[in-house]
Formats: C-alpha cells, structure tokens, sequence
C-alpha cells in the first residue's frame, strides 16, 4: 500500500519506487524484487521518469501549499451518522462519533485468583493433592497384604508357587498402573458450568417395512360445461323432482303404487319398442312448415306485407290477391261443404267435405289446414258419410262439431290422436235419419238443423217443427235464445228456443231454397240471407209489418246473375260482407261506399268450371277462404279499398269499436227507412 | 301425440293421422313420422334431409355417406353452440330452429331433444 503522495514545495516528478528509510525496501511495482541494502546506489541514483498521465500543473498550482493535521480520529470512522429521535419524530445528526480503532483482540483465559471460580479452582486442587497422597497410602498397604497372601498360598498350593507370585507381582503392577491413571483423573479439570455429558442409548427396535397394494379405483374422464342454463335445467328438474316426491306422498295407498310401478314398466317397455324416428316428429313437423315457406316464400310475404299500391287509383273498387292453394288428393272429387275458422288458433281452419249431388253420395272427410303448411292439413278424419256441416267450438277450440249426410252429429276432440270421433250420435240418442245441414256448438249443447225440418238439441231433444225443411239457421250473437232458420222454400223463420212450437216471425225471403242467413256481428238487428234465386237481401228483424205490405220487405236487395252459395260478414265492420257464387265469382260489398254495387267482382275459382260453394273471412287477418266444389280451397287477400275505415275529421279522434259500426250502419238503414216510409 | 300447446310458439302442432278407421297403437306414430318426412323430402327444391342423433352420429339419411357425416358433424356443433348461446342469454328460453342461407341453397336445422333434422333445401328453384 503506498500513503498518499505528499506535495512538496518543490517541483519533484513522482518517483516510481519511493523510499522510506533505509531499513526498509519497499517491493518495485515494476520489477517485483526486492531491492537489498547494498543497492543503496541505486535506490538514490533518482532516475526520474515522467509516467504518461500525470497531471500538468502550472508553477502556481505547485507551489500551493497543502496543510496536513495530524489528529488523533479514526480516518475509517462515519462522520455523519444519524439517529431517528422518536422523541422529535426526525432524523437527527449525531455529534459525538466513537473514534476507537480497534486493531487486534484475543479472549484470554485467566482468571483473577479472587474470584469465585479461582477459589473453586484452588479448591479442587488441594483435594487432588490429597488424594494422591491417599493413593500413595493404599499401595502400600495393598502391598503389605498381598505380601502376607503369599506365605499362605504358598502353604495351601505348592504346586502353583510360581504362579502365584507372579500373579501377585502382576496384580502389583496392574494396581500401580491403576493407581497411576486414576491420578489424573481426579486432576481433570471441570468446566465453569459443572457440565458433563451423559448419553444413553434405548434400545432400537428393528424397523420393517409392511406394504399393501390393492387395486386402483375405476377412474373415468369426466368434463362439463357450466353454463348458466346448464345450472337452471339442474334447478327445475330438482324442482320437478320435490314436486313429484310430494305426490306420491299424498297419494300413500299401496294399490296406488302398485299402479305407479306398472304405468312405470309400460312406459319402458314401450319406449325400448318404438323407433327412435319418433321423437322427431316435433322437429319434422317444424322443418316441413319451414320448407313450405321457402317455397311459398313470396305467398307468405304478399300475405303479410303486400298492400296493393294501385287501389288509390281505382276509385273505390278493390281486388282480392290469390294467396295460397289448399287441396287434397284424398278429398279431389269432393265439394267443400263447410270452411270453419278456429276461434284461438288464427291461422287454423277446418274444411268439411262432402258431396251436394244427392244422387251420388259417397265419403266425407274433415281437414284441418294452417296457412304456415299450405301443403298438408294438420288434421285428417274420414268418415263414411259426407260432411255436410261443421262448427267449432268457442271456448273449448279442440272441439270440433260435424253434420253428416246420414244423419250422424259427431264431434271430434283434437287432442287425441284417434281418427275416430269421440262423441257419435247414434239411433238411440235422437239421430236424424236427414240429413244434417247446419249445426252450431253453443257452449256444449250442439244445435242442428236437419233437411226434414225440425231442429233439435242433442242433450235435450227439443223438437220444433216446422212446415218446410231447414237448410240454413244461425244464432244472435247477444240474445241466446233467438235464431234463425232458412227454408227450401225460401222462408226465414225466426224462432225462440224457448218456444218451440211456435214461430215468432215469418219472413218471405226468397224464391228458392234459402243457402245461407247469417247476424251482423256488431248489429243486433240486421241479418242477411242469400239464396239460389240469385240474390241477397239484408233485413232489418224490427220493422214492425207495415199496413201497407202485409210482409216485410228487406233493406237491400243485391242481384248476383248466379246463384249465390255462401255470404259472410266482415269481422272488421259492419258494412263489408262478401257474396260467392256459382259462376266462380267472388263479391265483395261495402254498404258504406256503395249501396248498390259490389266493389269487388273478382272470378277466384281454382278452374273455370268450379262452383264456389263457401266463403270465410278470417277473424283477425284480411284474408278470405273460398272454398269450390272440387274440394279446392283458396285464401285471398282483400285489398285496402275492401278494408277501409271511416276517414276521421281532423281534430277528432279515431273511433273504433263496435258503437261506430252500429251507428254507421244505422245511418244507411235510417236513409233506407225514410226512402220507404216516403214511397 | 296431438298436443295442443297454449305457448307463444304458434298453433297447435300437427300430426296427421292415418286416414280410416284402422290404426295401431304404436305403429301410428312411426308411420306418421315417416309420412313426413317422406313428404319433407319429396317436397320442392329439397337436396336431402337427415337425421342426426345427439352425438352427432347420422341415423337416417338421403344423401351418400361422405356428405352426410360432414354435414351432420359440422351443423350439430353449430347447432350445439348457438343453442348454447340462446341460453345462455335467458335460460327459460330455447332454442327452435337454426336457418342458414347460402348463395346456392339454403340448410334448415330443427333440433329436438334427442336428435337434430337437417333438411337442405335450394329454394329458387
């Protein structure tokens, strides 16, 4: 280590080696040996030689004088250590640095004879001198007696004499080499803490190794999803289950589950029968209606969105737009006789089938179509009778009442799959041995009409009679004892349930049979009839007889140039009603727009020669269902002249409902009744 | 079998019996099954229709082999993931049927608990 280079006054270049005293040579950096006192010479032959990088300072700068204070702190000491005062929550610098160097320590191990362990220590040796001197007595006694044991061996052993002495002198010799290490042991010297180790050692039992294999549990890979509607189909089937659980616990008779357990071995024995193809049947039902919309794709958007643009133009006249084509091969040669919509289901609608030629009577069937499925009916019944009349149910829309030629009424329950009716009237229960024409489902009592002219009620068996035959009656949608029935002669009775062998009025409507009467839904007082004499009359039933006329006379009168097979009235208002005749032809009227003319006149028969038997407007929808006598049956759409609604007067609000109707429609039967009561 | 849901999902569904009087008790669904999709299949601009089980294993099938394990292994994933989805949304809900339309035709998916029905249809033709 060389001290650090002092400054002289004088400009010296630094040497390389420097020398501090004789006495002692420092090693050459260079060089690396050890220059001896005889190369004084050399040491003092100063060869100054300037190293490359020493600073060049001016004479000022050399000639400045350092001061150097030899003191007595320690160089390697801090000088800045500092403190955290808790007391002033800070850091404080601390004044007073311990300055002590220290430079070399060693423990010793001497102890001042006054203390405490030196006195023990002065103790114990006194006790080993003792000791010894003890020691030193013993031997020679044990000398002294076996010195005395040797005569007397000597006397009893003479055959071992030699031995004897010499396992005397031995025993001496081993008890003075006893003797002798003994003496140190007492002299050993003891720790300060009187510490001496003992040790034990148990016993150590021998270890064995058991071991048992058995087989590996059956293990198998199981993953899962937890998905939120994963965690909710656990929940409702635990849900399903609880309920279940509380059932049977109500029902607790053995015989009960007896039952239970046989349901239950059916249920499987007749699930391991069947195909798997059947549970498709929700999802073949569902892909059939989905590819019949593709087909028919422009029919379903035309029937949803389509209004035709050009009836501003046509004045007040509108068009009826052919949507879908129901037909059957089963039911080709049959005539539609009776088209039904179904009062929940809106787009559901029941055909019946049958034949009017008298002379030819064959089968009937009853279809069900939905318009989501114009390719197949939901619904198919045969029957051996032709169909004659039809009705569904209002309340109860799976019920669906049938008239058959033969005379039969029988209702058939949708909900359950048999192809046979549920309910049949037979020759015990009052069957008809006429034909059926009309029957309506009132509540659960069926109301028939048949052609030897008396209408009867199933459950009840009310006979009115009458002096023609009925062909056609309908109910009053408020007051539920009156109806009314058309006759082939061509009149129109309007009768009471409650009386029943009188009438309470006669009308003398038509010329020929009477095909159709029907109630304005939102009138109370007027009806309509249409016949085959070509026309349709609108009647007012509380025009008291006039003195004049001795029969009531209608307040409109509509000639069709064809006889006319079915007139229905607009659910939507109570001026539109449409007409079908026998020409092919549908028309439509709107009272409130014209009086006197259809403002539709549109042929819709499938084929030219086809008859148009019924006609149906559908309850919700702007489509009407015409049905021909070739069992073909035909949805159209009305355009929105067909449809209009009164224009409201700026600053007043849309009326709608049933009051409106009724008032419109009064307004055209009061303009009626004065132009008569003015004639 | 004739089931007459009150549910929001249209009308009530359809099985068209067999007509005339003679009809078996287990035999008549079947048929009727069968009825249908013969119908499905011999209707306009149907390609071929299917019918797959829930692991995606075709059992019923109009089209040669190789096509139809594509088709069943790919849209029964798909059917799988987007069912999953509608769920997974509100899980009250489910899933109907699946309508993919392609430029050339258009593959209609209507999956049921049990099995998936596929039915390609090309309906520009």
């Amino acid at each position: 280590m060389f001290p650090a280079s002092t400054k002289t006054p004088h400009k010296q270049p630094r040497k390389q080696s420097i020398s501090i005293g004789r006495g002692t040579r420092k090693k050459d950096e260079d060089s690396g040996t050890e220059v001896g006192e005889g190369t004084d010479e050399w040491a003092q032959s100063k060869a100054t030689v300037r190293p490359p990088d020493q600073l060049e300072l001016t004479d000022a700068e050399l000639k400045e004088e350092f001061t150097r204070i030899l003191t007595a702190n320690n160089p390697h000491a801090p000088q800045n250590i500092v403190r955290y005062s808790f007391k002033e929550g800070t850091y404080k610098l601390i004044g007073f640095v311990n300055q002590l160097a220290v430079h070399y320590t060693q423990v010793g191990n001497l102890i001042p004879k006054d203390s405490d362990e030196g006195r023990r220590q002065h103790y114990r040796d006194e006790l080993v001198a003792d000791s010894q001197e003890s020691a030193k007595v013993v031997i020679s006694e044990t000398e002294n007696l076996e010195e005395d044991e040797e005569p007397k061996e000597l006397e009893t052993e003479p055959g071992s004499q030699t031995d004897v002495p010499a396992a005397g002198e031995a025993e001496k010799v081993t008890e003075e080499e006893l003797m002798t290490p003994k003496q140190p042991k007492e002299q050993k010297l003891t720790n300060q803490f009187n510490f001496s180790e003992r040790a034990s050692q148990t016993f150590n039992n021998p270890l064995r190794d058991r071991e048992c294999q058995m087989e590996p549990p059956p293990r198998t890979n199981f993953s899962a999803t937890a998905n939120q509607w994963e965690i909710y189909d656990a929940y409702v089937e635990e849900l399903e289950k609880q309920e279940k659980t509380k059932e049977k616990e109500k029902a607790k008779t053995p015989v009960a589950k007896k039952t239970g357990k046989m349901a239950m071995r059916k249920l499987t024995s007749l699930e391991s029968q069947t195909d798997d193809i059947t549970k498709v049947s929700q999802a073949a039902k569902i892909v059939e209606r989905m590819v019949n919309q593709n087909t028919y794709d422009d029919v379903a958007q035309d029937f949803k969105y389509y209004e035709d643009a050009a009836d501003e133009y046509r004045d007040q006249e509108g068009t009826l737009l052919p949507l879908w084509k129901f037909q059957n091969d089963q039911a080709k040669h049959l005539s539609v006789t009776a088209l039904c919509w179904n009062p929940k289901y809106r787009d559901l609608f029941a055909v019946g089938y049958g034949s009017y030629d008298f002379m030819k009577q064959s089968r009937g069937m009853l279809l069900l179509y939905s318009m989501k499925n114009p390719s197949f009916p939901e619904y198919m019944f045969s029957s051996d009778s032709g169909i004659m009349c039809l009705d569904i149910h209002v309340d109860h829309p799976y019920l669906v009442a049938v008239g058959h030629y033969d005379g039969n009424v029988a209702i058939y329950n949708l909900k359950k799959p048999h192809s046979q009716p549920s309910f049949r009237s037979s020759a015990k229960s009052g069957k008809h041995t006429d034909p059926v024409w009309q029957s309506e489902l009132v509540h659960i009592d069926v109301i028939k009409l048949k052609v030897e002219g008396s209408t009867t009620e199933v459950p009840e068996g009310l006979q009115l009679h009458t002096v023609g035959c009925g062909t056609a009656f309908d109910f009053h949608k408020e007051i539920d004892y009156l109806f009314l029935v058309g006759t082939e002669e061509g009149k129109i009775y309007k009768c009471s349930k409650s009386y029943s062998s009188q009438f309470l009025d006669t009308y003398d409507a038509h010329n020929m049979a009477v095909d159709a009467v029907s109630w304005n839904p939102y009138h109370t007082k007027v009806f309509m009839s249409c016949s085959s004499d070509w026309t349709v009359k609108i009647w007012d039933h509380t025009i008291k007889l006039s003195t004049l006329h001795h029969c009531r006379t209608p307040m409109f009168i509509y000639d069709l140039n064809s006889a006319v097979g079915d007139v229905a009235w607009a659910p939507y208002s109570s001026t539109v009603f449409a007409a079908v005749t026998t020409d092919g032809k549908a028309h439509v009227f709107d009272l409130a727009i014209n009086k006197y003319e259809a403002i539709c006149n549109q042929p819709v028969a499938a084929k030219k020669k086809n008859k148009i038997t019924h006609v149906q407007f559908n309850p919700i929808h702007p489509i009407i269902i015409v049905g021909d006598d070739r069992g073909h049956i035909i949805c159209l759409k009305l355009s929105p002249n067909l449809r209009k609604m009164p224009k409201e007067k700026k600053g007043q609000e849309v009326q709608k409902g049933p009051a409106v109707e009724i008032a419109k429609l009064d307004k055209l039967l009061n303009l009626v009744r004065e132009v008569k009561t003015k004639t | 079998m004739n089931k007459w849901t009150n549910t929001g999902q249209g009308p009530g569904l359809l099985i068209s019996s067999v007509p005339g009087p003679t009809a078996t008790g287990l035999g008549e669904p079947q048929a009727e099954v069968e009825e249908t999709l013969k119908r499905i299949q011999s209707h306009k601009g149907v390609i071929g229709t299917m019918v797959v089980n829930a692991e995606g294993i075709p059992i019923r099938t109009t089209l040669d082999n190789s096509t139809t394990v594509q088709y069943a292994g790919l849209l029964h994933q798909l059917t799988m993931k987007a069912r999953s989805t509608v769920r997974d949304i509100d899980p009250q809900n489910d899933l109907t049927f699946l309508r993919i339309r392609s430029k050339k035709h258009e593959i209609m998916v209507a999956p049921d608990k049990e099995y998936l029905l596929i039915v390609i249809q090309n309906p520009c033709e």
